[in-house]
């Protein structure tokens, strides 16, 4: 396997002097890879995804980026002022220089076209996260990485918008690493699931919604495959056929969801 | 008509206070600062009495002094603390404490209003000078930044991915903003100088359909604030300072007004 584009060791991140945020985290991402990182709140997903990219200073252990490496980032959210004036394609070319088709082909790209001149406050939620995306596509990045991107998304526009992130990581060959809140909702194209409660509960691949019908009721046929259902099945014992993940040696995982 | 040299002053320190004032006003409104405003400029009226007692410059004085409140009021904003009520604190307890600082000056009856309200009328060609080089410092330093300032303000976590450090743009901010408050002191004083920085941006937002638009538009704005209160000032024998900031009142107003007036119609 090729070298990884973000790697920690030993990770660990406090603020203050409260309780470490994340303690002894090991993680590599590699190129092409889709991983989304679940959690319940607080449980350290957002925190563990800035120190990543190096946006918050961790307190133990190290992060080492590939040389260069080209992140596209979608925020979590963004509380816009109504007294800025923005539109989207001004938007799409902070720090960039775009011409006018290069930001249509990108609206075009996320579904959205004909949207440049509108103001960015007056887009409705699903718009917002697609502006977003097109941002982060901007710099032709080698990793997109998404703290939780779906938030306020209702379920077709959420598995819309999963799909969408699929077919740009066919198109562009780029890495994907995601966050996500809903332990039940992860990208189907997942390569690898990460849960974090404060260190690495356990990763794995997801199960597909397609071979447990019961869900696949229980969610609805309108997702087109892009939702999964991460089962946990805690009462197998790690031997079992069946158990889609990896448990990791570790104390005190609390699995309260 | 003759137009006297010191009207001339008066008004070209008015559009100098305009062109800082205006872009500054934007992140101003944007970032809804208003009241980290407020606090710089009424620590001004501390930095006049400390300025008379040391007999250094009022400049540097009111520059000193506007400096401080600003890092201060920054820092503290910075640890979470409750911004609006640390603000309000720290705003009028600057004024209050100014105004205590300069009655113990000993020997020295000072023209408290001239600092309070402005005394644009006695402007001289040293302080346009002064004036000058604030204000360039100021549009210099916002158009260097002008980019990765739009972008910590739109957010935050938007900047640290693309390797810009929110922090640093928020010093670039603090410290424009000292330097405006000390260019405009003479111009409307500490007590409206917030107003001169809140009030044209406001209205440019009617007029302005991209960030770099309501910043000229906001400069725009201000000059005309200035023209016209100063006109007014001298046709009715009014205050320059509040005169102005009355004029740019009356522009909000009436952008308003308009603004309603075109959508209205529209939607016929």
């Amino acid at each position: 396997m090729s070298a990884p584009l973000i790697e920690a060791r030993g990770l660990s991140v406090a603020y203050g002097h409260a309780d470490p945020v994340l303690r002894h985290v090991n993680f590599a991402l590699h190129p092409g890879e889709i991983v989304t990182v679940v959690g319940p709140n607080g449980s350290g997903k957002s925190t563990f995804l800035r120190t990543l990219l190096g946006m918050i200073r961790p307190a133990g252990g190290q992060v080492t980026r590939a040389p260069g490496l080209r992140v596209g980032y979608v925020p979590q959210k963004l509380h816009l002022d109504p007294s800025l004036p923005l539109s989207v394609a001004r938007f799409l070319r902070l720090h960039r220089r775009l011409d006018a088709a290069a930001v249509e082909a990108l609206l075009v790209r996320v579904g959205v076209p004909g949207l440049a001149e509108r103001e960015l406050a007056t887009l409705s939620g699903g718009q917002f996260q697609r502006v977003l995306l097109a941002r982060a596509l901007t710099g032709s990045p080698q990793l997109l990485v998404l703290d939780e991107p779906t938030q306020g998304l209702d379920q077709p526009g959420t598995a819309g918008f999963y799909r969408l992130i699929e077919d740009v990581r066919r198109e562009l060959g780029c890495a994907v690493l995601s966050v996500s809140h809903d332990l039940h909702v992860v990208m189907s194209a997942s390569d690898r699931v990460i849960c974090l409660n404060g260190h690495i509960c356990c990763e794995g691949t997801p199960s597909v919604v397609s071979n447990a019908p019961e869900y696949r009721a229980l969610f609805g046929l309108g997702t087109g495959g892009a939702l999964a259902l991460y089962q946990h099945h805690h009462d197998h014992g790690p031997e079992h056929p069946d158990h889609p993940h990896d448990h990791l040696e570790h104390e005190g995982c609390d699995h309260d969801h | 008509m003759i137009i006297d040299a010191f009207i001339l002053r008066a008004l070209l320190a008015g559009f100098l206070v305009a062109v800082a004032a205006g872009p500054l006003g934007c992140f101003v409104v944007w970032r809804r600062m208003a009241y980290f405003g407020d606090a710089t400029s009424h620590a001004a009226i501390l930095g006049v009495a400390l300025a008379l007692a040391f007999d250094v410059s009022i400049f540097a004085g009111t520059l000193a002094t506007a400096l401080a409140m600003a890092v201060v009021v920054a820092a503290l904003a910075g640890r979470g603390w409750a911004v609006d009520t640390t603000l309000g604190v720290l705003a009028h307890s600057a004024l209050a404490v100014g105004l205590v600082a300069v009655s113990f000056l000993p020997g020295v009856r000072v023209d408290l209003s001239a600092y309070l309200f402005g005394d644009i009328l006695t402007v001289t060609a040293s302080d346009l000078w002064i004036m000058a080089i604030g204000a360039a410092l100021v549009v210099g330093l916002l158009v260097w930044r002008w980019e990765p300032l739009l972008t910590a303000t739109i957010s935050e976590d938007l900047a640290r991915s693309l390797g810009l450090d929110p922090a640093r743009e928020r010093l670039a901010l603090t410290l424009a903003l000292a330097v405006t408050v000390a260019v405009a002191l003479k111009v409307v004083g500490a007590l409206l100088i917030a107003a001169l920085l809140i009030v044209p941006a406001a209205a440019a937002r009617v007029y302005a359909r991209s960030p770099e638009a309501m910043a000229v538009w906001a400069v725009l704005l201000a000059g005309l604030a200035v023209a016209a209160g100063l006109g007014a000032s001298l046709q009715l024998d009014t205050p320059a300072g509040p005169s102005i900031v009355t004029a740019a009142a009356a522009l909000f107003a009436g952008s308003l007004a308009g603004a309603a007036l075109i959508r209205v119609v529209r939607a016929r």
